[in-house]
């Protein structure tokens, strides 16, 4: 778990450096909310307290790093409580818990206060210059819905959404420091590469096949891959092992659908941030993928799962 | 002739610390005070004593007769005075009666009858001979031998493999015997060849044992041509050194391409498997009349002073194995009867070595990493390690939840128990443990209904 913090350090620096010192308390309020929904919970129902192993932290700082960097207390506040008490107390903690919990709290969220959820600020150097802006998602959203076609979108400055120059959650506008993080995860070998790789490929694959087909009203799959919590989503949070399937066979499925969904509800859904209802809706879907895609079982036709 | 195989899918490469042992030739323990002969040291029924306290008798004399087709006989390993039949401490920790015998010193045997013209005995007379020796399979197993020596009518046997893998860490014993009794090995397999009327032969040995190879083919080519060779093509096979290469499941589908059916036996598929020790010991219940008295045993690990194999009576002590290699040194953590990944640990030094002992290990404590058992994480670890193609992390969720009934879907009764799973698991979870408790709690629930 130290691992994980570890890697998301580069996204966490970069997203304090744009938003200034009050990223720091959205972080230290999902990070202490999650570790104290967990102590409580747990005391509650009388179980062992573990939020020494970490997982509760790594849920707060990833649900942080998803928040507009100028959320409210209170929104950090009933994102930690939907997280671990929703997303994985009420499931019996770490292990069974069927959706990942930052992306559940985050969901969660954006559905009870879209409003707050999807108002965010200029980054600038320790966020001095802030003023209120949206995101690239957001003006292609509100485009597309009045019948805009691209409308300001289509301007965005790709580089820029790479290195961290455009609105963004507090540690999703570099899509480079995230992957960075992805990358260190990748190679200490806590992830697995058929997730990240599947999802975003399949983002691009498609995103690519209608960009190819109708530049006017599509967007480059690059777009895609930089905007939003793309990286942030693929590398840290599609990949975690409790709720995602046993085998590689099945991790592919559920990255192709993780990506294939994604584009779908950012092309024709009704929320920008697409990519967390994708994830969570492939989630729900591991079970049966599991049962379709166990290993086969030695002297026997049927699956070791089935 | 020497052939390269390839591995099974799924296993492991734990540290074989093998180099502790290999190069110790086998020794001989003196004969022990007294041994301890349980009556049961197979799979089946256990034998009925046919001596009782203050007898005399002789060694290689039956002291517990074979109780019905799946059991065998047990012999007197000393001569002396029978003074106690009672349940004693027993290596699978179940309660077990054994003949406690007193030594008289003089190891006198009984009056065994040789056969020269061994390899021309015809097949029931060998099976009746293995079967008068108390043999079971020596790799650890302990099937009764003659049982696999008569295979069913209805399914012919076309391959005999026999298995020199021991990809147990840690062991040696089999690795010395083809090494120092080459021509027993080859002519028990040629024996059994013939008493199954086989089309072929194929040895099993991981190529960490090239000296094995090298001994045994070139025994084969000695005997070639003569009575005391092999009628049918035989190969060396040579197999990559991975646990559990040695488990029948994965030899047989490494060796012969076959798998055995879910739930069925190696004849299903035309192979039958058998060990380099059980070989030995058949050519020597056929050519010699000697009953199954001794094995040897490798004694091992970073506890003891001085790890070797030894040739030892049946009934002896661990206590006086870990004695004649120096005893202990350090903190010991465990004592181990078989290997560290299948080996069952002990409570007691006085358990006796019985025909399936392979191995005693004696593991520090500073080896042994306990923690708390965390939960599943679903990492998959264990599926990737698993020579089944099982899911060992839904049985042990099952199993922790007490859903018995539910863990039956995962197949648990395919699970050979090699404990991968567990060598493997990140959050220290018992699987193969688990596994095991879960089989025995559906055999519970379906005899209740």
């Amino acid at each position: 778990m130290v691992d994980v913090l570890v890697a998301l350090l580069p996204a966490t620096l970069v997203g304090l450096y744009q938003f200034g010192w009050y990223g720091l308390v959205v972080i230290l309020l999902c990070v202490g909310g999650c570790l104290g929904v967990e102590a409580v919970g747990q005391k509650m129902m009388g179980q062992k307290v573990t939020v020494s192993d970490g997982s509760a932290a790594v849920t707060g700082l990833l649900l942080a790093l998803s928040l507009p960097p100028r959320a409210e207390w209170w929104l950090c506040a009933i994102g930690a409580l939907a997280g671990i008490g929703l997303g994985k107390l009420v499931f019996g903690g770490l292990g069974y818990n069927p959706f990942n919990p930052a992306i559940l709290a985050r969901v969660v969220l954006l559905i009870s206060f879209p409003a707050q959820m999807t108002s965010f600020v200029t980054p600038s150097p320790w966020g001095l210059d802030a003023v209120t802006t949206a995101t690239p998602l957001n003006l292609l959203q509100e485009a597309r819905i009045r019948g805009l076609g691209l409308g300001e979108a289509a301007h965005t400055d790709l580089l820029a959404a790479f290195l961290g120059g455009i609105p963004g959650s507090l540690g999703e506008t570099s899509a480079l420091a995230v992957l960075l993080g992805g990358l260190y995860l990748l190679w200490r070998g806590h992830i697995n590469w058929d997730v990240p790789v599947g999802m975003l490929g399949t983002m691009a694959l498609v995103s690519g096949l209608f960009w190819w087909h109708d530049p006017a009203h599509y967007m480059p799959p690059a777009f895609h891959l930089v905007t939003g919590g793309a990286m942030l989503v693929a590398f840290f949070m599609a990949t975690d092992m409790v709720t995602s399937p046993l085998t590689r066979k099945g991790r592919v499925i559920f990255a192709v659908g993780c990506g294939l969904l994604t584009i779908v509800i950012r092309m024709w859904g009704g929320y920008a941030e697409a990519i967390s209802f994708a994830v969570l809706l492939m989630n729900a879907a591991v079970p049966i993928i599991d049962r379709y895609t166990a290993p086969r079982l030695y002297g026997a036709r049927k699956r070791g799962g089935l | 002739m020497i052939r390269r195989f390839r591995s099974f899918f799924g296993g492991i490469h734990p540290q074989y610390r093998k180099e502790l042992s290999a190069t110790g030739a086998i020794e001989t323990l003196p004969l022990p005070d007294q041994v301890v002969v349980p009556l049961l040291q197979h799979i089946g029924k256990p034998a009925e004593p046919v001596v009782k306290v203050g007898d005399t008798v002789r060694t290689g004399q039956v002291v517990g007769t074979a109780s019905g087709v799946v059991s065998v006989s047990v012999h007197a390993t000393l001569s002396g005075t029978v003074t106690g039949i009672a349940t004693i401490a027993h290596p699978s920790g179940r309660e077990v009666k054994g003949v406690v015998i007193e030594s008289d010193g003089a190891d006198n045997w009984i009056d065994l009858e040789p056969c020269e013209e061994w390899p021309s005995l015809p097949p029931q007379a060998v099976r009746e001979r293995v079967s008068a020796a108390g043999i079971a399979g020596l790799g650890g197993a302990t099937f009764p031998t003659h049982v696999k020596l008569s295979p069913p009518e209805a399914r012919p046997v076309d391959t005999l493999i026999v298995n020199g893998v021991e990809c147990e860490p840690y062991l040696t014993a089999d690795h010395r015997l083809m090494l120092e009794h080459t021509g027993q090995v080859v002519a028990g397999a040629v024996l059994v060849s013939r008493v199954l009327g086989v089309s072929r032969v194929i040895f099993g040995i991981e190529d960490n044992k090239p000296d094995a190879v090298q001994a045994i083919e070139a025994e084969i080519r000695r005997v070639a041509g003569s009575s005391a060779g092999f009628e049918v093509p035989v190969t060396v096979g040579v197999l990559p050194t991975k646990y559990p290469q040695g488990g029948e499941k994965q030899l047989i589908a490494v060796l012969t391409g076959h798998e055995v059916p879910s739930g069925g036996l190696p004849v299903d598929v035309g192979v039958v498997v058998h060990n380099v020790g059980t070989c030995a010991a058949v050519f020597d219940a056929v050519r010699h009349g000697r009953p199954l008295v001794e094995r040897v045993v490798t004694v091992t690990g970073e506890g003891l002073k001085r790890p070797g194999n030894v040739r030892v009576r049946l009934g002896t002590p661990a206590r006086l194995l870990v004695e004649h290699f120096g005893g202990m040194v350090g903190e010991v953590g465990k004592v181990v009867f078989g290997g560290p990944m299948m080996g069952v640990a002990q409570y007691n030094l006085e358990v006796p070595v019985i025909k399936g002992t392979s191995g005693i290990l004696i593991i520090p404590r500073d080896h042994i990493d306990t923690d708390d058992i965390r939960p599943c994480i679903r990492c998959s670890a264990c599926i990737e390690v698993c020579p089944i193609g099982l899911l060992p992390n839904m049985i042990s969720v099952c199993a922790e939840m007490r859903a018995f009934g539910e863990s039956e879907q995962y197949h648990p009764f395919d699970c050979i128990e090699c404990g991968c799973c567990s060598y493997v698991c990140p959050s220290y979870r018992p699987l193969v443990q688990m596994i095991r408790f879960a089989k025995t709690e559906v055999q519970h629930l379906k005899a209740k209904h």
